[in-house]
């Protein structure tokens, strides 16, 4: 039976028409949506690439049910900024030139937004602890360092 | 510079060709008009097969070769740039469609530049030639006394533009090996660290992913995997997916099983309800004697890789002996992303999707196994996750062919879930190495043999999953010609050192245990964990600086000049290992390693600082340095970029990645079976690139992962005294060495 909900993505309020109200917002933001930016990676909450902001909070879209994040915002990857006018957490992994194939950075570059919003000028050691939940395949992680420091400086 | 993804589903439809082109920022470009009558050759003579420029000056490079995440897509296009003298932003690129691109053999062994991207140097180098040669008799100018400014050719007061001249037109003109090139110390886009176009993108969630493409009508399938690896599949129970919404069809052929549904939560549900049974299958060995069974495995040929002088009398006359054992885990590509290709079949034409690293290849694979003629399968390029080597991009695309022929042809696209990914893309092959060597009296090496135990060809197309499952015969697979050196995995297992007496054998075996196809420097990386790791233990043996050890074995220049700037970084003081003062319980330790890749000529060496806690097992890497000597350098940035990435990767496989199996079946099935190194364990790295402008440009990425177990094996004896000689370096073997040696204090001489 079709259910409709009603979510907060990006700043639009949008409707999406899904099966099961239980199924993982990270597939109605994927499909319903068709937003590229939180990506499946591993479905089991291990790899931070389908994190998203709920209520700026950082979540794993793969754990989180839809109707949990009905009447919260969502914010994910092309929330934050867009290529022309990217976030200055964006445009430092631009600046830095951190990614190989990036399928990864929606997570690190979530992850790290969340973490500038509460600490200033983090140290390497918290950079490190804020994504050590976030992998990495082709070992970007110190470019990803760079760019969050050079972000944090920006701030 | 500009990216595009063709979306040709109506090519063979509608007879007509159409090419839908993505910039990287999803701005809609002009589409490219073709018509199937003039269809685009893809032959890798011809510079059309490589190089066409459009009515506005447009350039369009075919590469065969693809970015699988590497950067290849700018330093392909700044080399067309640079030859071609037009700017970045006028040259886009398609890769790996074929109906387009040449087939250029699978992207592989980090040898897209040097290959491939040398041979699109040649095509626009010739299309140059012939532009200035047209430029200079429609304008009445000597071609000497012509010029090129982005694209337009000057000759006193007048110019013509490439667009006037050949605009939208072919060249029709055969590649010529041996035209004229620019002089290296005239560029102005090669050899500059231009940055990566795809990243903006990619960092706002634009970037169109494999796992992000969608057609109209597309459906979602998931396969269901046998519990064991041979299992048969006995009974399937459709009614225990009643009411699982939008569920279309469960689809079996032989031991192939799936589901395709109108929603990917619908197709995941399926496959997690979906009651069927397996038969019970034990065919793998047993993981704790892994190594008896590599060692037991029938061996189909021997290839000797260096024979130097007699080693076998050399070491039956030599007074002191030293022998060791090395043996390197099973490994998983482990992508984060796992594969996914889409696939629909309109009137018998398969076209298919997916981020192979060889569509030609995957083409003649999914005609095989669908049974219908080459010319009716269609394979395009998208760039998916990184991938490492040949991954499961092949088999989900095998998996969604058979899907959609199963659904009458409509569109189904299929992503693996982490399980599959871990369970079922083709592993690193485990290796085994035996090394001895002979001392004389004087303390001078007489003579080095060694063993490896590798699989056979590597370069031979492993078959679709899909395809073995539902028991398709297998159907040869003709490959126009081999690509690639098939010595490609054993070749490094000489030595690049000059003793007097040298034999090194490489056991090519019949068998290993999962459907293997190489993980990141295949067999070099290996080979170079075992060579550099006895060469370090030699070293020792003989009381000598590693370093020192290894220049005065050493005759190659270029080797020797990279070793003298690798101990300048890295501040390398002379000593012998290992250090004296190693009774506290965290030990420092620094070890080196070097390597010249093969085929190519590219040299590296790393020094690798490291600490060891003694209570338990664990080591971290503090930093590596990393020398790098690749000849002439196209993006400065983007080697660095690969270098840091091959360090970074192969650390994690050195400390922490190992498969795990029963008799049946994989058992690490995501990442907390098969851990990956994480942020808070990464090292630094610090890179000094030798460029050599005026040099061929070989190999960046691979090579460098090749130092990387040796460096850290060796730097651990430096800091304890114990070997470590088998990857991964978990705590529990580290504390297995230090148990063993404090028993066996010293090798005996
Ligand atoms: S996909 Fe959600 S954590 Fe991996
Ligand atoms: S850049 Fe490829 S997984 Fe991180």
């Amino acid at each position: 039976m079709p259910t409709s909900v009603s979510l907060d993505v990006n700043g639009r309020v949008v409707t999406v028409e899904v099966d099961d109200p239980g199924m993982p917002l990270l597939y109605a933001l994927r499909d319903n949506l068709q937003l590229k930016g939180p990506r499946f990676g591993c479905g089991l909450g291990q790899c931070g690439t389908c994190a998203v902001l709920l209520d700026d909070e950082p979540v794993l879209a793969c754990e989180i049910s839809l109707t949990k994040a009905a009447n919260k915002k969502v914010v994910t990857l092309e929330g934050l900024g867009s290529p022309e006018k990217p976030s200055p957490v964006q445009q430092a992994f631009i600046d830095e030139q951190a990614a190989q194939c990036g399928y990864c950075l929606n997570g690190m570059i979530i992850h790290a937004t969340a973490l500038l919003a509460k600490t200033m000028n983090p140290t390497i050691p918290e950079i490190k602890k804020a994504l050590a939940d976030d992998l990495c395949r082709c070992g970007t992680h110190l470019r990803i360092i760079r760019a969050v420091q050079r972000a944090a400086r920006r701030a | 510079m500009l990216d595009f993804v063709s979306t040709r589903r109506d090519v063979l439809r509608t007879g007509g060709a159409l090419v839908v082109a993505f910039t990287f920022a999803d701005a809609a470009l002009p589409a490219l008009a073709e018509s199937s009558s003039s269809r685009k050759t893809v032959e890798s003579d011809e510079v059309d097969g490589f190089l066409s420029i459009d009515a506005d000056g447009r350039v369009t490079v075919y590469s065969g070769k693809v970015d699988l995440g590497t950067g290849l897509r700018t330093a392909l296009t700044q080399i067309a740039a640079e030859e071609l003298d037009v700017s970045l932003d006028r040259v886009g690129l398609i890769q790996g469609d074929t109906e387009l691109t040449p087939d250029q053999g699978p992207t592989w062994a980090s040898l897209s530049i040097q290959i491939g991207g040398m041979r699109i140097r040649q095509a626009a180098a010739t299309a140059r030639k012939a532009l200035v040669e047209m430029a200079a008799a429609r304008l009445g100018v000597l071609a000497t006394e012509l010029r090129i400014e982005d694209g337009l050719i000057k000759g006193g007061d007048k110019s013509i533009s490439y667009a006037e001249l050949v605009g939208g037109g072919s060249f029709s003109l055969k590649i010529d090996k041996d035209v004229p090139v620019k002089d290296p110390t005239s560029y102005t886009i090669a050899g500059k660290s231009v940055p990566r176009l795809d990243i903006p993108s990619k960092v706002t969630g634009r970037f169109t992913y494999m796992q992000d493409f969608r057609i109209e009508g597309m459906l979602h399938g998931r396969v269901i995997r046998p519990l064991a690896i041979g299992a048969r599949l006995e009974s399937v129970d459709e009614t225990s997916l009643n009411g699982i919404p939008g569920l279309i069809k469960v689809v079996r052929e032989g031991n192939f099983l799936g589901v395709v549904a109108t929603t990917e939560w619908g197709a995941i549900q399926a496959t997690r309800k979906l009651k069927a049974t397996w038969s019970n299958w034990e065919g793998l060995p047993e993981q704790a004697r892994l190594w008896d069974y590599v060692r037991a495995t029938k061996i189909n040929s021997d290839k000797v890789t260096a024979n130097v002088g007699d080693s076998t009398k050399a070491l039956r006359d030599a007074p002191k002996h030293i022998s060791a054992t090395y043996d390197f885990a099973i490994h998983t590509h482990g992508s984060i992303g796992p594969s996914c290709a889409v696939v629909e079949i309109n009137q018998g034409k398969i076209t298919c999707w997916s981020a192979s690293q060889g569509t030609h290849r995957l083409r003649r694979q999914l005609a095989a196994m669908m049974d219908v003629p080459l010319d009716n399968v269609h394979c395009l390029f998208i760039e998916g996750s990184g991938c490492y080597g040949r991954n499961g991009h092949e088999d989900a695309a095998g998996d969604a062919a058979l899907l959609s022929r199963a659904v009458g042809g409509k569109p189904v696209r299929v992503q693996w879930m982490r399980a599959d990914e871990h369970g079922w893309d083709p592993k690193g092959p485990p290796i085994l190495v035996d090394l001895r060597a002979g001392v004389n009296d004087e303390g001078g090496i007489i003579a080095w043999e060694s063993e490896f135990f590798v699989p056979g060809d590597g370069l031979a197309p492993m078959s679709l999953v899909a395809a073995t499952l539902a028991a398709v015969p297998p159907t040869p697979i003709t490959e126009p010609y081999r690509y690639g050196n098939p010595d490609i995995m054993t070749t490094n297992s000489a030595i690049p050192y000059t003793f007097p007496n040298i034999k090194t054998v490489a056991h090519l075996l019949a068998e290993t245990p999962f459907r293997w196809s190489w993980v990141r420097s295949p067999g070099r990386l290996q080979n170079a964990f075992a060579n550099e790791c006895f060469v370090d233990e030699l070293a020792a043996f003989v009381g000598a600086d590693p370093l020192d050890f290894r220049l005065s074995h050493l005759n190659d220049p270029r080797g020797a000049e990279l070793l003298r700037r690798l101990a300048s970084l890295a501040k390398w003081e002379q000593r012998r290992s290992p250090r004296k003062s190693h009774q506290n319980d965290v030990v420092a330790g620094r070890g080196i390693s070097y390597a010249k890749d093969f085929p190519s000529p590219t040299y590296v060496g790393a020094v690798a600082d490291i600490e060891v806690d003694r209570r338990s097992g664990e080591i971290r890497v503090q930093r590596f340095f990393v020398v790098h000597d690749c000849g002439q350098v196209i993006n400065p940035d983007g080697v660095r970029n690969q270098i840091e990435g091959n360090i970074i990767q192969t650390l994690s496989r050195t400390l922490k990645e190992e498969l795990l199996f029963d008799r049946s079946a994989v058992t690490s099935l995501h990442w907390a079976t098969y851990p990956i190194l994480t942020f808070p364990e990464v090292p630094d790295v610090i890179i000094e690139l030798v460029d050599r402008p005026t040099a061929k440009p070989s190999g960046a990425g691979e090579p460098a992962a090749a130092v990387v177990p040796a460096a850290v094996s060796n730097a651990v004896f430096d800091a304890l005294g114990v070997r470590l000689r088998s990857v991964p370096f978990t705590p529990a073997k580290v504390l297995a060495a230090i148990e063993s040696s404090a028993r066996r204090p010293s090798r005996e001489l």
